[in-house]
């Protein structure tokens, strides 16, 4: 569905893969590795080249606000642009129905943004990301600020739409989170993606000392499970 | 119109009070006699040869003089809102942006009002055009300096919220509209305040002008309103253009934000 083949960002990324319908891609790297900034530039909101389609149709031939729509990127902590709830959603409806899912069913349109936990903000986010039903959803540490029961509501949730085909990037620095969300896992070092270190339980090998050439740190993005 | 003509003497006598304020300055250490001393010189020179221009300009005439008057005016604006910026646009945006703007508002406007309501002969004439210009211009400044102070510093602290909207499929417009907001009602508050404010908390300069100049109070005021309107128009139009030249310039046509067109910021 997601073919994404040289992303560059000069000096900073260079990354190709691929996502299938209803696929789960976890990506994992150090903080400063660039995990933010591919997932921005998939969702082109940076300058960045490459050559990234949906379904076939190229990025560049489809309008920026419709690409973004259907490839959506939510960072781990989400903008507001307006004093009250109510304000940042199109379909409040719609979004309630995410609501009941994370805890969040006594949700009133004029509460104030400014009064919101970091973890409330979090939830409101990601429902207001799946509201406008995007083909991928590029989730940025989806659960960082949230506690257990709330991390168990939002991985039921994203797995529920992976059912229904939506494809989803997700970029988390645990591993436990990875191996238990996603059906393959990449592992992002300097802006080059390489194949997922091992996962924890089995042994983690030293790094090699010579850095890989950014040819053989491509990926080709076939399943690696 | 018979004007009470002053002496340098009279002039003279009036810089007492500056006197008495370095003295006080220099008595109470307040370290203020130094600017004090620079600014009173800088403003005697900058306005004799202001005088001696403008009675060059007046005995000549002349379109070309003019107009190269006019120009020079704008060049000195577009100098004085760029260095009013804390966050500059790159490679010259800021000074092209704000000249371009101040260029057509106040030019329009000036135009305008000597063309119709004004109208001397010819309509060039510069004891008109000059005066119209300079006093459209100078709002028309201020306008366009907070307009576009604003609009990058409002971007810079809001660039989470706009971003929010684009990642949701919002236009570059849509996701502006608040900033854009934000920066129309900063630069239009000035000239909206001082038309609500004017003669009840303090007489316009250009009207008390006319007033010590011996022209009757009622032809004053009209005057008065006819600059406050024209004063609005340039203002609304200078920085309605560089609000939103200013907005798409950081943009750019796939709909990202693109402050790194902006400089790093710099202490005003």
């Amino acid at each position: 569905m997601l073919s994404v083949r040289r992303l560059r960002r000069p000096d900073l990324l260079e990354a190709s893969l691929t996502l299938a319908d209803g696929e789960c891609l976890a990506i994992r790297g150090a903080s400063g590795s660039g995990k933010s900034l591919l997932l921005r530039a998939i969702a082109d909101l940076d300058p960045n080249e490459g050559e990234v389609t949906l379904d076939g149709v190229h990025r560049e031939d489809i309008p920026a606000p419709d690409w973004r729509r259907q490839v959506c990127y939510l960072p781990a902590e989400a903008g507001w642009w307006a004093d009250d709830l109510g304000a940042h959603f199109n379909d409040w409806d719609r979004a309630s129905a995410f609501f009941q899912r994370l805890g969040l069913e006594d949700a009133r349109k004029d509460w104030p943004i400014a009064r919101l936990s970091t973890g409330e903000r979090q939830r409101f986010a990601l429902s207001r990301a799946l509201a406008i039903n995007p083909r991928v959803l590029l989730l940025d540490e989806p659960t960082s600020g949230l506690d257990q029961a709330a991390i168990t509501a939002v991985e039921g949730l994203i797995a529920e739409r992976l059912q229904t085909g939506t494809g989803v990037i997700w970029v988390t620095h645990d591993p436990v989170q990875a191996e238990r969300v996603a059906d393959r896992w990449l592992y992002l070092e300097n802006g080059r993606l390489r194949q997922a270190l091992p996962l924890p339980g089995e042994a983690v090998p030293r790094e090699p000392e010579a850095p890989l050439s950014s040819h053989s740190a491509e990926i080709s993005g076939k399943a690696v499970q | 119109m018979n004007a009470i003509a002053l002496s340098n003497w009279d002039l003279a006598l009036a810089a007492l009070l500056i006197v008495i304020n370095g003295g006080l300055s220099l008595a109470l250490s307040l370290r203020l006699e130094r600017q004090l001393l620079i600014s009173t010189i800088r403003m005697i020179v900058q306005l004799t040869l202001v005088g001696l221009v403008l009675t060059t300009l007046f005995s000549h005439v002349s379109p070309l003089w003019t107009s190269l008057a006019a120009l020079a005016m704008i060049a000195f604006a577009g100098h004085e809102v760029t260095a009013r910026q804390e966050r500059r646009l790159t490679g010259g945006w800021s000074y092209g942006l704000g000249t371009g703007c101040m260029l057509f508002a106040a030019g329009v406007v000036t135009i305008f009002a000597l063309s119709t309501q004004v109208s001397p002969d010819p309509w060039y004439h510069p004891r008109y055009a000059i005066p119209l210009l300079g006093m459209v211009l100078g709002n028309t400044m201020t306008g366009v300096s907070l307009g576009l102070h604003t609009l990058t510093s409002t971007l810079t602290r809001e660039r989470a919220a706009v971003e929010a909207r684009l990642m949701l499929g919002a236009d570059r417009h849509e996701a502006l509209l608040p900033v854009t907001r934000t920066a129309m009602k900063a630069a239009m508050m000035p000239i909206i305040n001082s038309m609500a404010a004017t003669g009840l908390v303090a007489l316009p300069g250009m009207m008390t002008g006319q007033i010590l100049a011996g022209a009757d109070p009622a032809e004053a005021v009209k005057y008065q309103i006819l600059v406050m309107f024209l004063i609005a128009g340039g203002t609304s139009i200078g920085a309605t253009g560089v609000v939103l030249a200013g907005g798409r310039r950081l943009t750019d046509a796939r709909h990202r934000l693109r402050l790194d067109r902006l400089q790093a910021g710099k202490a005003a």
